[in-house]
């Protein structure tokens, strides 16, 4: 392997105040019954800046902020005219992508070619598309006049944290709602820049607000009794207490959760790039995306070419500072994150797989895993049971396609699937099977704001992106 | 020369296409005549019943789907004096015939109205289309017994659901003629299974059910109770479609939300070029 020279992208695009309030009814103030935590880079622990946390006077203030924007501004407001808002939202990302790319990657530890190539221009995309949508509601095909819901509570993850926010802010202002939205504890920045955003747009006060906290803060906001829809990306876990949490009362729930997904590799594929697909499935974002083809089913009569194929792309793989815009795989977000790879990837061990790693060099300080596979992983494993949200891949096999459905679907997960063959009627036939919401045939991970994205089982119900995204924040 | 004796019907539940008595050999009495008191063991067998039929059900075309919801209608319009002899009125079991050719018609339409190709940025084909979620329980409103129990019932699985149905416990006696009006219109057995009995015996371990992908609370009056289902629905996060207001009007357009909130959607993609 050649060696390449630093390429580091310059922070200084972006300006990290040493401080942040909470974005109330168009104003960041200062907690009034909360305290504050620390931000930090995961690449190098370094503190980035001191973020409030929102105790429950907190979001009440915000709830009745949206309440407020809703009632008096966002709610009567034409359609024509919310559109133009969420362009001009859309437009003024576009204007300072390098800077969200920048503080993303600073924040999250992900590669600086990801935050730049892929989140901040989807970010912007789905902006553009859900404007569109504001003053088409009713052509929609829910009925000649649907409505909005009133106030939407919304609890984001932090594997792309800008981009969740998109998902969930987008299709709630263009029907009409306004938000309450509490980023992950781990990457609150991006989210209070999109609060900058909303403020340099003149977006009316109210109608969009950022409560930031850890997860005592998410449940306050989801039980607030002036809620009238819930959105959650996050763990399964987490999704089962809020569906408890809503029951019995009239808040709609929308939940994306987490998935444990099959990529299945036929022998008549095309090795080469089933191998990228299968780097592109399990180490994009190293690996912290809830659809990443984190077990591998591959046809025995492939699987050592297959296999051999894919250790020597991984040797390849470029672990190390975000910014570099050479780098493949980032840092993994948190401490605690890291200490679940690690206790998972031991269990895979302890119980009998095989654990391979290329040789790889990581920094000193930082959270820090290497990409790392499982060959003679079993259904009864753990590692092809839980989700792991790592670089981690659990490679299984499989000789007839009927095994392969078999064992894809072997799971509570139902988020998405990956096939990689060249006989068009084989995909159609296993797509068709596959219990997942996104089916990727001969690619993976790829994302559009017209496509609607959810999952099937203990994945979650509801889906964001498309004209189904819409139904989410609507009274339909 | 003697009056005929007449020869009385047993009302039985309606589970995989039979007709079995409870296996707690329980009834109460409705209407002069003893009916099932269905036990959380029949409730479990139902189950088991659904989720053996929803393979052929769901991958049967949408063209025979449809075909067998519309032999539904012919078979009640047949039998239309029997559930006016049971109380129920004419108008509105000519309304439960007339939804039956309603959603009939939905099969193969339902996936063109609510899927389709998405315009992705990039060369690539991108298709959504809904999929059933699965085994569906169901609380048949307790009124009325025969409209409200078939706009429960063929919303849910003409797209390709198989239900475990609550009927409701005062007026059971148009349900399980309805289950002999579907037991002779060609649906598989295990499609629809019914319970007669107490809502508060059986649906509890349909909610808590983890071979159950959704749950639909409308029949649940009493609002305490359909929170408890909702919070056991939780833990395997079942879809839920909550209780309807008590002054919903079952004669008037159903709209396709029963049946959009019993589907998946499942988007494919794949890369164009030579």
């Amino acid at each position: 392997m050649f060696e390449y020279a630093p390429a580091p992208e310059s922070r200084s695009v972006v300006d990290i105040k040493p401080s942040y309030g909470l974005f109330v009814d168009g104003r960041f103030v200062d907690p009034v019954d909360g305290g504050s935590f620390k931000s930090i880079n995961p690449a190098s622990e370094e503190v980035l800046a001191e973020v409030a946390e929102a105790g429950s006077e907190d979001v009440d203030r915000a709830v009745r902020a949206a309440r407020k924007a809703y009632e008096k501004v966002w709610g009567p407001m034409p359609g024509r005219d919310r559109a133009k808002y969420l362009f001009r939202i859309a437009r003024l990302i576009q204007e300072r992508s390098r800077e969200l790319a920048v503080l993303e990657s600073l924040d999250n530890g992900k590669p600086i070619k990801e935050s730049r190539d892929v989140d901040v221009p989807l970010v912007a995309a789905h902006f553009f598309y859900y404007a569109g949508w504001a003053d088409k509601l009713n052509h929609a095909g829910f009925g000649p006049a649907p409505q909005p819901l009133g106030v939407a509570a919304q609890v984001i993850p932090w594997n792309f944290p800008l981009l969740m926010l998109a998902w969930k802010i987008a299709p709630a202002l263009a029907a009409g709602n306004t938000v309450v939205l509490k980023p992950a504890e781990t990457t609150p920045l991006t989210a209070l820049l999109f609060a900058e955003i909303c403020q340099q747009a003149d977006l009316p006060a109210g109608v969009v607000n950022i409560v930031t906290g850890a997860g005592g803060t998410g449940r306050t906001l989801v039980e607030h009794p002036g809620v009238d829809k819930v959105a959650f990306t996050g763990s399964t876990e987490v999704g089962k207490a809020i569906a408890r949490a809503v029951a019995g009362t009239r808040k709609k729930l929308t939940l994306e959760l987490g998935g444990k997904a099959a990529n299945i590799v036929f022998d008549d594929a095309p090795v080469d790039q089933a191998v990228e697909g299968i780097v592109n499935g399990i180490f994009f974002n190293q690996g912290h995306v809830c659809c990443a083809g984190s077990r591998l089913l591959v046809q025995e009569s492939v699987a050592d070419r297959v296999l051999e194929s894919l250790k020597r792309r991984m040797a390849q793989l470029r672990v190390g500072d975000p910014l570099d815009k050479n780098t493949d795989i980032g840092a993994i977000n948190s401490a605690a994150q890291l200490e679940r790879i690690r206790e998972l990837s031991e269990a895979g061990a302890a119980e009998g797989a095989e654990r391979w790693s290329p040789a790889c060099e990581l920094p000193e300080r930082g959270f820090w895993f290497a990409p790392t596979i499982f060959t003679g992983v079993t259904q009864a494993h753990r590692i092809a049971r839980e989700e792991i949200f790592g670089p981690v891949l659990s490679v299984l096999t499989f000789r007839t396609p009927a095994e392969a459905v078999e064992k894809a679907n072997n799971t509570p997960y139902g988020l998405s699937a990956g096939i990689w063959t060249d006989k068009g009627s084989r995909i159609l036939w296993l797509a068709d099977r596959l219990r997942a919401g996104v089916v990727w045939a001969n690619t993976f991970n790829k994302f559009d704001p017209t496509s609607p994205f959810g999952g099937y089982k203990e994945s979650g119900y509801g889906r964001e992106g498309g004209r189904h995204g819409l139904e989410a924040y609507l009274n339909v | 020369m003697s009056e005929r004796v007449a020869v009385r019907k047993t009302y039985k539940l309606f589970i995989g296409g039979k007709f079995p008595r409870s296996e707690s050999g329980r009834s109460y009495i409705v209407q002069d005549s003893n009916v099932v008191l269905a036990s959380r063991k029949d409730a479990r067998d139902a189950v088991v019943a659904a989720r053996a039929a929803v393979k052929g059900w769901a991958g049967a075309t949408a063209y025979n789907r449809g075909q067998i919801l519309y032999r539904v209608a012919e078979m009640l319009e047949g039998r239309r004096e029997q559930f006016i002899a049971l109380g129920v009125p004419a108008a509105e079991v000519d309304a439960a015939i007339d939804r039956w050719v309603w959603y009939a018609g939905w099969s193969d339409k339902l996936p063109q109205v609510y899927g389709g190709a998405n315009p992705v940025a990039g060369p690539y084909f991108n298709l959504s289309a809904p999929e059933p979620t699965g085994v569906v329980a169901v609380v048949a409103p307790e009124a009325p017994a025969l409209l409200g129990l078939v706009s429960v019932i063929a919303p849910a699985i003409v797209t390709g659901n198989t239900v475990v149905v609550a009927a409701s416990p005062a007026q059971p006696l148009p349900a399980v003629a309805l289950a002999e009006v579907l037991a002779t219109s060609d649906l598989p057995g295990g499609v629809v299974n019914l319970l007669t009995g107490r809502i508060t015996e059986t649906v509890p371990t349909l909610a808590a059910h983890m071979d159950v992908n959704a749950i639909d609370l409308t029949g649940v009056s009493d609002a305490e109770l359909a929170a408890e289902l909702e919070v056991k629905a939780a833990e395997n996060l079942k879809r839920v479609l909550r209780p309807a207001a008590a002054d919903h009007d079952w004669f008037a357009d159903p709209g396709v939300g029963r049946m959009t909130v019993l589907l998946e959607t499942k988007t494919v993609w794949h890369p164009k070029g030579v």
